[in-house]
């Protein structure tokens, strides 16, 4: 009877393809805004992400998230060295400044000065370039989608100069960062050039990033931290979900989203539900003469379902599809998507809504077809 | 009654009213009718008088209120939900007024439908359906869509549907209402070449009074009752 259901189904092409556009509609809707939520929040926290090598972040006690920075000062970072436990500790100056080109065009960067002797904190991946040669004079290495930015259709070229806050700075290396969440373009410098770019009060370093020592675990020692020198010290997972969670809790991102989200949801609940009321409705006396001519209720049911089975599959590959299509094309850098993509997590959750929108969709018109009398066949 | 020839149907006293209070409308109100096999047997009378409540109840749809039904001896009232259904699969073929096809399905797939309901599979279910479609002059046709079909023709497919699985009760609702006279009275022809074998019982509910002739009684219904049973002579005279 699974051929019957299909073909019935099949048959009514208008009203299939408003099925499917209806879940398609309702899939696309939720997987992109939950691949873009996503990936927005992880945004936030990009620069922690992206420091893999150490594992605890240091700060003043009253940073809230990555991008509130109250210097500390420096003495704080040989306090933190001796810790026990810490395997090494370096500094981090963060900041953000204009810069401009030297055709005038401006725009605004995040700068990261790295520890000057280890050089902890540059991206892992040099598009071109090499790290070492930060070291000379007014050098500074910039993100790819920030180069592409600032000479859009120019080919990557190093030795190009650009001011920041008015000083000169020459491009040594093109970096591939993460994007950040606060500005549209990556730099790095060493520490000791990073806090000349900008006036500074009497304190620079922004965070202390360490790295616990074999044997100890990151949040061991990040409380070993806070303990011995007041300082606020969080493993970088807690502090990343720290950051994300104060985007959370302190924008409306999350009620913007969300808000699509379930609109989406109710808007293919709506679409499918009603699409698929008419269409047994129409067929109602096809379901009515399947009923007489002695298809149980439990069978009926199968057919149904079958047929809301295959339109939410249907409907959420097309969606997923077109949604997967957004996120290859839309988040190429320099655009201000780069980065984004679509967790497969958040695919699964949107298949499990999918079912939900269908299976709700779907109750109304399942309840018609079971509380139908037989005996309709016999009416004209 | 001759020897060949056993009870199919019998129904006592049936009473079955719908709505409550002032409302309630009696459609059946003490029907005691028997049907034989191998017998045509006609319901004829008014709209409304309760021909097709007494029919939806003989094909085990309706629940009566009162009194009882057998059919090939079994209590109707004693079965289950499930039984009942059951029971239309495998012992009542049906047809319809408006013949109530499967648009989507083909000639052969929509006759094949009382098979595939009773498990059988799709092959064997379409080439039983096809064999019958033939006998019914329909081969040109096994494949085509019932859109593509005259009323007549629509109305052999519904009669070889009503027929697949070899139901030993046939109950046809208007099955001429929506035929032309020379479709009308062809159809009943091949109904009752069809149906009146092999101890088979058919019940026709019908307003047309030219296919009178292929009755062997015909039980006259007025307002929830039976008036009379009358066999074809005494209904021609």
């Amino acid at each position: 009877m699974a051929v019957v259901a299909l073909r019935m189904l099949f048959g009514d092409r208008a009203k299939y393809f408003g099925l499917v556009l209806g879940v398609a509609f309702a899939t696309l809707l939720v997987t992109q805004q939950g691949g873009m939520f996503v990936g927005l929040m992880t945004r936030t926290a990009s620069v922690i992400a992206d420091i893999r090598e150490a594992d605890i972040w240091v700060m003043d006690p009253q940073a809230k998230y990555v991008d509130t920075v109250r210097a500390m000062r420096d003495t704080e970072l040989p306090r933190v060295r001796g810790v026990e436990g810490v395997a090494w500790a370096v500094p981090l100056f963060k900041t953000s400044a204009p810069v401009k080109t030297l055709d005038g065009r401006i725009d605004n960067a995040m700068v990261l000065g790295v520890d000057d002797a280890s050089l902890i904190g540059l991206p892992r991946i040099i598009l071109l370039g090499r790290p070492e040669d930060l070291r000379r004079p007014d050098a500074i290495a910039i993100d790819q989608a920030g180069y592409i930015r600032l000479w859009p259709g120019e080919p990557l070229r190093l030795g190009r100069e650009l001011e920041l806050n008015d000083h000169r700075a020459v491009i040594v290396a093109i970096t591939q960062a993460s994007p950040a969440f606060s500005a549209n373009i990556v730099i790095h410098a060493p520490y000791s050039r990073a806090v000349t770019f900008l006036p500074q009060g009497r304190n620079t370093l922004s965070f202390v990033l360490a790295r616990a020592a074999p044997g100890h675990t990151p949040g061991e020692v990040a409380k070993a931290i806070s303990a011995r020198t007041g300082l606020q010290a969080l493993s970088s997972a807690d502090f990343r979900w720290k950051t994300i969670a104060f985007y959370l809790a302190n924008t409306g991102i999350p009620i913007s989203f969300g808000l699509v989200i379930v609109l989406g949801v109710f808007v293919g609940i709506a679409v499918v539900g009603l699409t698929f009321n008419t269409f047994v409705a129409e067929n109602i006396r096809q379901y009515g003469a399947l009923k007489a001519m002695g298809l149980s209720d439990l069978r009926l049911t199968g057919l149904v379902l079958l047929q809301g089975a295959v339109v939410g599959l249907v409907g959420y590959g097309i969606g997923l599809g077109l949604a997967a299509m957004f996120f290859n094309f839309a988040t190429q850098p320099p655009g201000a998507l780069r980065g984004f993509n679509l967790p497969w997590w958040v695919a699964a959750g949107d298949a499990g809504l999918t079912a939900l929108i269908v299976l709700l969709a779907m109750f109304a018109s399942l309840r018609r077809v079971l509380v139908l009398d037989p005996a309709i066949v016999f009416r004209s | 009654m001759s020897a060949a020839q056993a009870l199919a149907v019998d129904c006592r006293d049936v009473v079955k009213g719908f709505g409550s209070g002032e409302a309630r409308v009696m459609a059946l109100r003490g029907v005691t009718l028997q049907v034989n096999t191998g017998e045509m047997t006609l319901l004829v009378g008014p709209s409304g008088c309760g021909k097709t409540t007494l029919i939806s109840a003989i094909a085990g749809m309706l629940t009566p209120d009162s009194g009882g039904i057998r059919v090939f001896g079994e209590d109707l009232e004693r079965m289950s939900r499930r039984k009942l259904t059951a029971f239309r699969a495998g012992t009542v073929g049906f047809v319809f007024q408006q013949f109530n096809l499967l648009p989507a399905l083909t000639c052969v797939e929509n006759a094949s439908i009382p098979l595939r309901v009773l498990g059988r599979p799709a092959g064997e279910a379409n080439r039983r359906a096809a064999e019958l479609l033939d006998r019914l002059g329909m081969a040109q046709h096994r494949d085509r869509f019932p859109g593509d079909l005259s009323g007549g023709q629509q109305q052999r497919v519904a009669i070889a549907r009503a027929l697949v699985h070899d139901p030993r009760l046939v109950v046809c609702d208007e099955p001429t209402a929506s035929l032309d006279a020379a479709n009308g009275q062809a159809a009943m022809a091949l109904l009752r070449e069809l149906a009146m074998k092999d101890g088979r019982a058919v019940i026709v509910v019908t307003h047309d009074e030219r296919i009178y002739r292929f009755a062997d009684r015909i039980a006259h219904m007025a307002d929830g009752h039976i008036e009379n049973v009358s066999d074809l002579e005494t209904a021609a005279a």
